[in-house]
């Protein structure tokens, strides 16, 4: 019963594909592995939109959007056929060509990115051999559609919004992709299936997740926290700065394209947050073996919504960090948690694990954290209160 | 010849060619990124895949942000070069003829293309780790080095001097 | 799969357009530039011997690419660095200009 819902998406693509002529089918295969990814996630991201906007909403104690649809769930339509039919302007002294083809460097490495992630058992487009450092390499690419984004729109606070999104992806690469690195090198693969089905096996009632070790869970929390920083969400919002410089690097787009940004922003929060999943929360694996009857894909999508929930509850609760904090935060305390964070995975490596595993490198950790924090906060005194008058 | 390989390879050179000549230093800066995207394509036809994403990586996320950043802070990208078409340009354009037919003509009557393809190494990222562990060891650590060494001098290099610290005039009350 | 001259004629031809350009522009910016396409020339060979595996030496044309592209990252690291700080004692970057020596 379990076995042919898990594997109905396959089946229904391998009946779909058998429906063409032979020398078809590798082409009607490649495509129906990539609309299905397109359409899903365009999906999620218009009932993310609305789901962002009645969370927050909530959390600042008013309803959000209530007036499209049934409790105002079809805002994104709304919202998506307003950004349609709106002007396009362009600024006179705008570079076109760059200023047109910016949103699409952009879309289109993120949407790339989606072609490494197993949705669910044999449910991955592609399975590269190197797949972890292909999503690293797709991701890298849409800084410089940032770029040619603020720079185009020949605009002095659009460039160094531009300037400023860099620097911060730039930094926050680095501690992604330490994170990244300890799994790779106690799963011993770059696959990214081959990552999940290492994962994917029971010891006793608990699945092996890379998030019940203490280098893994370690990694795991370095890895959130620069994942919401490389998606330029709030409490790293700065470049955006949507109270502040309005929008930062695409303050000149209007209608579709700024649309497209939108897209591609949240699109790119999916795609880190699946790589999230695979790497650390077992991809399609149930957590204990008794919910192993439920379907592999429903496991990927459920994990997916509760970092979603994640994301839009931090960002309502926690205030913006300046650009000079986030980068401090970024090079003096996140990547060298980073690199110890590897020593620690040698270390329970070489222990063997279990109990005294955790207790060694769990104290490690935590002096590391405690340490590198207390050395790097100024601590102010108490001192007395003084006033200073104006004279 | 495969179509592919056409189309990569009218990429790559064309990206050159264009980041080469145009006249707006940004423009050239991205054509040069479309130059580094048709090579990594090429890497992967060549089933080099670990080598193909570095490239995409390294030289598409990294070294050509480094080059626009670059332009912007030295003020480059406000103005344009005067057009080119100058002496300096034709004898630039007569060297690399000259070179070009050297290597072609080199490449041409060698004895490489006779002979019967030998079997290819092993690409997958696996074999590729344990080689730079076992018969590699020295030039990882010395690349390791030398990048150690290449952060910390180009971020010596690139920092606007210190001035000597002034004397601190006292706080005065304005009487 | 491709045969080897063509990709050696690609790379040559890569490798003159960079090394045209090195030579003529006056920006110290663009002549880097070229530099790194000469690199990738370089590196495109490399990987096309490894493929088609005439030197018999297993991985060493891979390995030896992988290296080439780190290096060139340091490279371009530390020549940008230079390009700044040459840009803000002299305010130019015409390579005519910055010909001398004295400080």
């Amino acid at each position: 019963m379990s076995g042919w819902l898990d594997q109905i998406f396959v089946l229904l693509k391998r009946w779909a594909v058998g429906l063409f002529p032979e020398p078809l089918q590798p082409f009607i295969s490649i495509l129906l592995s990539i609309a299905p990814i397109i359409a899903v996630f365009g999906l999620l991201f218009g009932i993310v939109t609305v789901l962002e906007r009645k969370g927050l909403g909530r959390i600042q104690n008013r309803l959000g959007p209530n007036r499209v649809g049934p409790y105002g769930f079809l805002q994104f339509v709304a919202d998506g056929i307003k950004a349609l039919i709106k002007e396009d302007v362009v600024p006179a002294a705008a570079d076109r060509v760059v200023h047109f083809i910016a949103p699409f460097v952009m879309l289109v490495p993120v949407l790339l990115a989606y072609s490494v992630l197993p949705f669910g058992r044999g449910m991955t487009a592609i399975d590269f051999d190197a797949g972890v450092l292909f999503f690293f390499a797709a991701g890298s690419v849409t800084e410089l559609a940032l770029f040619m984004a603020g720079w185009s729109s020949r605009n002095k606070y659009s460039l160094l919004g531009a300037l400023r999104a860099i620097a911060q992806m730039i930094s926050y690469e680095v501690p992604l992709i330490l994170a990244a690195a300890v799994v790779v090198m106690m799963m011993g693969s770059l696959s990214t299936v081959a990552i999940v089905e290492k994962q994917a096996v029971f010891s006793g009632i608990l699945a092996n997740w890379n998030i019940f070790t203490p280098w893994g869970l370690a990694a795991f929390l370095l890895f959130i926290v620069a994942a919401v920083a490389e998606s330029n969400r709030s409490p790293f919002d700065l470049p955006e700065g949507e109270s502040e410089i309005i929008a930062g690097y695409f303050v000149e787009y209007s209608g579709f394209k700024f649309a497209l940004f939108f897209l591609g922003e949240y699109l790119g929060m999916f795609a880190v947050s699946g790589l999230a999943i695979t790497l650390f929360l077992g991809g399609w694996s149930a957590p204990f073996s008794f919910l192993d009857w439920l379907p592999s894909w429903f496991w990927f999508f459920a994990k997916l919504l509760c970092f979603v929930a994640f994301y839009i509850w931090i960002r309502g609760t926690l205030p913006r960090l300046r650009m000079d904090q986030l980068m401090n935060f970024a090079w003096k305390f996140l990547i060298p948690l980073g690199l110890f964070n590897l020593i620690i995975a040698a270390i329970w490596h070489f222990v063997g694990g279990g109990l005294r595993g955790w207790a060694i490198c769990g104290a490690l950790l935590l002096a590391a954290y405690t340490g590198l924090g207390n050395a790097l906060f100024k601590r102010r005194k108490w001192t007395k209160r003084t006033y200073r008058y104006a004279s | 010849m495969t179509i592919s390989f056409i189309i990569l390879a009218i990429l790559v050179l064309a990206g050159a060619a264009l980041a080469m000549s145009l006249r707006n230093l940004v423009h050239c800066a991205l054509c040069l990124v479309l130059s580094f995207t048709g090579l990594a394509g090429l890497f992967l036809q060549l089933q080099a895949q670990f080598v193909g994403f570095a490239q995409i990586l390294v030289y598409g996320g990294a070294v050509s942000i480094l080059v626009v950043f670059a332009i912007l802070l030295t003020r480059s990208g406000d103005t344009q070069e005067s057009a080119e078409i100058n002496r300096d340009w034709v004898i630039g354009c007569w060297i690399a003829a000259i070179v070009f037919s050297t290597l072609a003509m080199a490449l041409l009557s060698s004895a490489f293309f006779k002979e019967p393809q030998a079997v290819p190494g092993q690409a997958d990222a696996r074999a590729m780790g344990h080689e730079l562990m076992t018969r590699y060891v020295l030039p990882l650590e010395a690349v390791a080095l030398l990048l150690t060494a290449a952060l910390i001098g180009a971020a010596l290099i690139a920092m606007p001097e210190l001035r000597k610290p002034q004397g601190h005039a006292p706080d005065k009350e304005v009487a | 799969m491709t045969p080897l001259p063509y990709y050696l004629v690609l790379s040559s031809l890569l490798f003159i357009i960079g090394l045209a350009g090195a030579i003529t522009r006056r920006n110290a910016i663009i002549v880097l530039i070229g530099i790194e396409l000469m690199l990738n020339a370089a590196n495109l060979n490399f990987i096309a011997f490894w493929r088609h595996g005439v030197s018999g030496q297993g991985n060493a044309g891979l390995m030896f690419a992988l290296f080439s592209i780190a290096i060139a990252a340091a490279e371009v690291a530390v020549g940008l660095a230079l390009i700044i700080a040459i840009y803000r004692h002299r305010k130019t970057l015409d390579l005519n200009r910055v010909n001398s020596l004295k400080g």
